[in-house]
């Protein structure tokens, strides 16, 4: 016995960790009564900038709809737009480009894209600042260490769009899967700075600085959402994105610091 | 063979072959050559290669030492130390990437001062890569040498001893000798886990062509845009372990029916 | 490595004990340069822990080892087996899978320092020297079970040791083999010019090589003596058995010439014996006559009754063991039995001449 606990200590230390970075969506005991349209689960795939604000809708939908649940899938919109053709069971995607969109549209999955919000860059910094960034230009200096976006992904296309308006050649130490592991690159400090949306700074909190860019060479990226027409839950699907496009939903994603499209 | 062990077996081979299979069959034959032509390709593969061959490399020179500690040293705290050392074993790779950056990383606990004393910053770059793939591979060449290092015939070593060698001399010129096989076995198993590394590489290492992206990277990027060049990579690197198994395989068998 | 063949003309002492577990080995001995010591002794007796200690594989509990001046093992002292300039030859050889005969043979000069060639140079004369130069590219696993012993005790000289130990150096040979290297190991022993030290538990192989006897059990020295002393006038039931011989304890009293056996029983003896006390009385097989009926003669005779309990055909007579008081192995011809027709359960009686009767004080 004590031997087989021995054999096991590492598994379970294993284990321990990976609770610890397990799943992010919110347990939702399945109620019994629910309205006559929305009930069951949801699967969301959505770009991984729209983590906070998604999260927030989803939880106030859940809540206005009860006997409903929203499963988020977060991830880089290339990534999301690829599972989705190749089959994965998904009821909503909203994407942080067109182009992941179209993607989607032109495998047939989708009919109607809905633009709904835009985004536009920021340089995010650690808060201490050590490299000193105060602008685009600093981030053209050999000892400044940048992270972006790969550039197929909508926040690497958009940081080489606004470095060509700029004028500048930016040479990044790495080319990250998607914004948010830019953005945790900076909060770890192991960049002197990130090029990722407003909205990241924002729901970063103090752990990392906004420095803006210029409106005039500053790029943008409209995010569509859709139902999508293979959707196992079409009815509560639909639902759930004409929640994001409401009022109310216009006002957690302004406030999370989207800007209308 | 009875039935209630043929039937699973036969699953399990298909199971095992199917995904391989599935490679060949969907393969973009035509374009391979044009896919495996791109200079991105050829940069991911030979950093792969290159990467994986030092990482195996460091985990000779520093696990085999390791491995004779754990066989042969007794001190309180060995059982603990040898569950910890093999905690990548069952580790998620991320998890391991997330701890390196917290240990190696330019903030790190032995980071901050690898960069303040030696300038040596390790995340972002080749070097990164390296560290990464140690860190994931090297328990398998640990666990496959102290087994072999437990299980080998001290009475040899005795013999060596009265002859005047040296207990450096028994170790080169007795010990590793007699291991030689597990040695190979430890030394394959630790180089295909390192070239396969992707969850602990790109999360301490980033993602930078000819720098840090190594193959898996490349075919995790590549599925994402053009899943017929993640198939083409894929093969790749089939072909690249396969090609080593083999080559290995006789060299390893002769080892092996050595008494 | 050259400091070791001064050490050749000295001569071993161990005195000491050796503690594992419950098992406790008590020592004193003593080997000339030259002179070949066989220890003998039952499995676990502590043969095979005395030449380890020697060897320095095992440390002493109490006591020392020495080479002459050379310290190898006290209070103060342990050196490690690689700086004892002490050959071993194991009784499973132990020969190196990985590397050929040659190297095999030219390894101890390699860990010494010398460079690949000149001590492969070196090997070569010692394979020369043992008749095994045929086989100098061959693997441990492509050799003969003679071969291997050879090659082992090439591998041990080629050390140039000062002190040689061999552990049951036959032991792993068929009996046709067996024959061929111990004569040939006789040889070699002979040449070798430092004290030697060879554990077996096999008489004969003591006998033929050995100068001097030790016998172990468990763990004490229970004799200790010329070959033929030991064979004559064994210690123990432990010797006597693996001579041949019976043995009796028994105790001689004072003004009689009887000795009253433990097992029962009383031998007459020739003359009075100048000791009294505890004594021991060995009697040879091939003396002890077997009648059908109680014999009467004159001369000082002991005579006793007894059954057969077992005959063994050996190869050119019949061991017989008769139970009685005492109870006795008796070698009679083919032809005997057939005569007397002995069978196992048939009664008899036996006779031992008083002069046949050997009897010598019990050591303690």
């Amino acid at each position: 016995m004590d031997r087989i606990a021995r054999a096991l200590a590492p598994v379970a230390a294993a284990a321990a960790l990976l609770a610890g970075c397990g799943g992010s969506s919110a347990p939702t005991p399945m109620g019994g009564s629910s309205s006559a349209t929305s009930k069951g689960t949801v699967n969301v795939f959505a770009a991984a900038s729209l983590q906070e604000a998604f999260a927030t809708l989803g939880k106030q939908f859940e809540a206005a709809h009860p006997g409903t649940r929203i499963v988020f899938n977060f991830g880089p919109s290339s990534g999301l737009a690829q599972q989705i053709t190749q089959g994965s069971p998904a009821d909503v995607f909203a994407s942080a480009s067109t182009k992941n969109m179209d993607q989607v549209v032109t495998a047939g999955d989708s009919a109607q894209p809905t633009p709904f919000v835009k985004n536009v860059m920021e340089i995010a910094v650690p808060s201490a600042n050590p490299a000193g960034v105060t602008s685009l230009n600093d981030l053209t200096r050999k000892n400044v260490k940048v992270a972006l976006c790969q550039p197929q992904v909508p926040c690497g296309a958009a940081a080489a769009a606004l470095f060509q308006n700029a004028g500048l050649a930016v040479q990044p130490v790495t080319q990250e899967v998607d914004v948010k592991s830019v953005l945790s690159k900076v909060t770890l400090g192991e960049v002197d700075a990130g090029v990722v949306y407003v909205t990241d700074v924002r729901a970063a909190g103090d752990k990392v600085k906004g420095i803006e860019i210029p409106t005039d060479v500053n790029a943008s990226t409209t995010y569509p959402i859709a139902t999508l027409t293979k959707a196992p839950n079409k009815a509560t699907a639909q639902a759930f994105t004409d929640y994001v496009l409401s009022v109310d939903g216009g006002k957690v994603l302004t406030a999370a610091g989207f800007q209308k499209p | 063979m009875p039935w209630v062990l043929g039937v699973p077996a036969t699953l399990a081979v298909l199971f095992l072959l199917a995904p391989l299979l599935g490679l060949l069959v969907r393969a973009p034959w035509r374009d391979l050559g044009n896919v495996l032509a791109e200079s991105q390709v050829l940069q991911a593969l030979r950093l792969s290669l290159v990467c994986a061959s030092a990482a195996t490399v460091i985990s000779l020179v520093l696990g085999v030492p390791l491995a004779w500690v754990l066989a042969r040293a007794r001190f309180r705290g060995l059982r603990l130390l040898r569950a910890l050392v093999t905690l990548p074993l069952v580790l998620p790779p991320v998890v391991g990437g997330v701890a390196l950056l917290i240990a190696f990383g330019r903030r790190g606990i032995v980071g901050q001062h690898l960069d303040a004393w030696f300038g040596i910053t390790l995340p972002f770059t080749t070097q990164g890569v390296i560290v990464a793939e140690t860190f994931v591979a090297m328990p398998f060449l640990i666990v496959t040498v102290e087994g072999a290092f437990r299980a080998a015939d001290r009475g040899y070593e005795e013999a060596a001893a009265t002859l005047g060698a040296s207990r450096m001399t028994v170790f080169r010129r007795v010990t590793l000798p007699l291991i030689r096989s597990s040695l190979m076995a430890g030394s394959v198993l630790c180089w295909a886990r390192a070239l396969g590394e992707f969850g602990a590489t790109i999360t301490f290492a980033g993602n930078f062509p000819g720098r840090t992206q190594t193959m898996p990277i490349a075919v995790y990027l590549a599925l994402e845009q053009d899943p017929e060049a993640a198939i083409a990579l894929s093969l790749v690197l089939l072909a690249v372990s396969v090609a080593v198994l083999v080559g290995l395989r006789d060299r390893w068998l002769r080892a092996g029916s050595a008494p | 490595m050259t400091g070791t063949r001064n050490a050749s003309s000295t001569a071993l002492s161990v005195i000491g004990s050796l503690d594992r577990g419950t098992f406790h080995l008590e020592v004193d001995v003593r080997v000339e340069p030259g002179e070949v010591l066989g220890v003998l002794g039952p499995n676990g007796a502590g043969k095979t822990s005395l030449l380890r200690a020697i060897a320095g594989l095992t440390a002493l509990t109490t006591g020392s080892i020495r080479l002459g001046d050379l310290v190898l093992d006290d209070a103060d002292t342990f050196l490690p087996p690689e700086r004892r300039p002490v050959g071993l030859v194991f009784q499973d050889y132990r020969l190196f899978p990985h590397l050929t005969v040659l190297d095999n043979v030219a390894f101890a000069a390699r860990s010494h320092g010398l460079r690949r060639h000149p001590s492969r140079t070196q090997a070569r004369t010692w394979l020369d020297r043992l008749d095994l130069s045929a086989l100098a590219g061959r693997r441990p696993d492509q050799l003969s079970g003679g071969q291997a012993q050879r090659v082992a005790l090439a591998r041990a000289l080629a050390a140039d040791p000062g002190l040689l130990l061999l552990d049951e150096p036959l032991s792993a040979l068929d009996a046709r083999t067996r024959l061929d290297v111990r004569t040939e190991l006789r040889h070699h022993l002979g040449q070798f010019a430092g004290p030697v030290l060879i554990v077996t538990h096999d008489p004969l192989e003591a006998m033929v090589l050995a100068d001097r006897l030790l016998v172990l059990e468990e763990g004490h020295p229970v004799q200790h003596g010329s070959p033929a002393e030991v064979a004559r006038r064994p210690a123990t039931q432990y010797v006597a058995k693996l001579v041949g011989l019976n043995l009796y304890t028994g105790t001689l009293e004072p003004g009689r010439s009887g000795v009253t056996l433990d097992a029962g029983g009383t031998f007459t003896v020739p003359a009075q014996p100048a000791q009294t006390g505890r004594v021991l009385v060995a009697v040879r097989p091939s003396t002890v006559a077997v009648h059908t009926e109680r014999p009467e003669h004159a001369s000082p005779r002991n005579v006793w009754p007894g059954t057969v309990s077992s005959l063994e055909l050996l190869a050119d007579r019949v061991r017989a063991q008769i139970d009685g008081r005492p109870a006795a192995l008796v070698d009679l011809t083919p032809a005997a039995v057939a005569d007397l027709e002995l069978r196992p359960g048939s009664e008899v009686w036996l006779s031992v001449k008083a002069t046949e009767v050997d009897v010598y004080p019990d050591a303690p």
